[in-house]
């Protein structure tokens, strides 16, 4: 077969023999699918925020007692995401490689911005998750959160909370983060349904409102929390700021 | 009317290629597209230049040959028409009109705007057709099959194989017709008797001939002269698990 290829890259990344295309789809489903149900459940989780101190650090206190459980969730949801990142670079380069010359003049009808910067969104999401985790799990980033306790002696994540997100630019990093996830559900969501063949045409229409519905909560859901502490609604315990 | 055209020319496979501008002068709004461009033509020969080179064959809808990219959209501007459908009435006076061949590693340019579609044939050989013993025609309804079913096959069956999806895919994937090919025997009992040995075949193949992965982006099926739906894909999708995990 001739081709005028001027696009080159990598065989090992560019390579299609290692796994077809429709098993690349099943696990973008399967793996999306399960940090959707992640980060519902992280949401709700962190919403305890707004019912005090007490609370919110109790629920921190209950994971960190999880034990074992913890680490399978967090194994799993660390091979997922190796899984679902290395699938994403691995399709955008093969899909980028598959048309050697552009057209000089092309339309979309059907698909939109969200669907068209998936690589972008997602690897605006990986690189705010590595931030986050050094910023809250690791305490990296702002050392001075490890020696922080309640009254009860509990690790304060209420108080960490709010310290962070007081800080414009941790909050304005937070929300850039928050849309770049609200763009990548946007297309997901109805594209799980897709992929795996849950999608009789009565339903598509219904199926792409259900994925617009979601961003827009995950956004307003998350984005509660930094506009609270920052409109001064929620306050650090004892009146200090 | 007269127009202004932007046409891909190339001499060879190897050729560079490059855009060139012609007037369309005196077109009649009655003329199909394939038409106005055979005008074009006359128009050029007479001059001494080479003749522009594109695919046609039946220009009644049905053969799947033509194969234009105009304006940017895979068979023009309007929806389940193939070029040769496409009249001129769709166009103004003094339009500019952009008009390139499929693009995609998979369909190599022949020349000027014909591309070679034979991966499409390739994966057509791999498993697009049933093994049957011929002989007499069998009776007709002496095989029932479910009036939904029969309609989805159908649905499926009218692809002409032209490859608007490929080129107007961004990723110039090639499910929605590899699905549509997959499934219109899938739906039916004659074939499903390879039904798993098939969608792997043939998915294989595709996957062998550089088309892109599908993401969902669905602008096949806005552009597919014949209007076929990515549920199809989808019905692909779960073919496709049934047959690797030996379910179903």
């Amino acid at each position: 077969m001739t081709t005028t290829a001027t696009k080159t890259i990598p065989a090992g990344i560019a390579g299609q023999s290692s796994y077809s295309s429709i098993w690349k789809k099943i696990l973008m489903a399967v793996t999306g699918i399960s940090f959707m149900g992640f980060v519902a459940g992280h949401m709700i989780g962190n919403l305890q925020l707004f019912q005090g101190q007490e609370k919110l650090n109790d629920y921190a206190e209950l994971l960190h007692h999880l034990g074992g459980l913890l680490w399978i969730v967090r194994g799993t949801l660390l091979i997922f995401l190796a899984i679902h990142v290395w699938t994403g670079i691995r399709l955008y380069f093969q899909n980028w490689s598959a048309r050697p010359i552009s057209y000089k003049r092309q339309e979309s009808i059907e698909t939109g911005l969200t669907s068209k910067t998936m690589i972008w969104s997602g690897l605006g999401i990986l690189l705010y998750v590595v931030y986050h985790l050094l910023h809250f799990t690791f305490v990296v980033t702002n050392p001075e959160y490890a020696g922080l306790t309640d009254a009860a002696g509990r690790l304060d994540v209420y108080s960490m909370v709010i310290l962070g997100f007081q800080n414009y630019l941790i909050s304005g990093v937070y929300i850039v983060a928050m849309l770049a996830l609200a763009f990548h559900i946007n297309h997901a969501l109805p594209s799980f349904f897709q992929t795996l063949g849950l999608n009789r045409p009565s339903v598509r229409p219904w199926l792409k409102r259900l994925g617009t519905l979601a961003a827009l909560l995950f956004f307003f859901g998350y984005c509660s929390m930094p506009a609270a502490v920052l409109l001064n609604i929620i306050k650090l315990p004892g009146g200090g700021n | 009317m007269n127009l202004t055209l932007y046409v891909w020319r190339q001499k060879n496979a190897s050729d560079k290629g490059k855009m060139e501008r012609y007037d369309a002068r005196d077109i009649s709004s009655h003329m199909s597209f394939l038409e106005m461009l055979d005008v074009v033509n006359e128009d050029l020969t007479e001059k001494g230049i080479e003749p522009i080179a594109f695919d046609h064959d039946c220009r009644e809808g049905i053969c799947g040959m033509c194969s234009l990219m105009i304006n940017g959209i895979a068979h023009g501007p309007e929806p389940g028409t193939t070029v040769c459908q496409l009249h001129m009435r769709h166009f103004k006076d003094g339009d500019s009109i952009y008009i390139e061949p499929w693009r995609a590693r998979a369909f190599p340019v022949i020349k000027d705007l014909i591309v070679d579609r034979s991966a499409f044939e390739r994966i057509q050989h791999a498993g697009g057709f049933i093994s049957i013993n011929t002989g007499g025609a069998p009776d007709a309804n002496a095989l029932p099959i479910a009036k939904k079913k029969a309609d989805l096959a159908m649905d499926a069956a009218a692809c002409i194989g032209c490859g608007a999806c490929v080129a107007s895919c961004p990723n110039a994937s090639a499910m929605l017709f590899v699905s549509a090919k997959v499934t219109q025997f899938a739906n039916l009992p004659q074939g499903r008797i390879e039904a798993a040995e098939r969608v792997q075949k043939m998915v294989a193949q595709m996957d062998l001939e550089g088309f892109g992965n599908c993401t969902n982006h669905y602008e096949c099926e806005a552009v597919c002269p014949k209007e076929i739906n990515i549920r199809f894909i989808g019905q692909m999708n779960r073919e496709f698990m049934k047959a690797k995990t030996g379910l179903g």
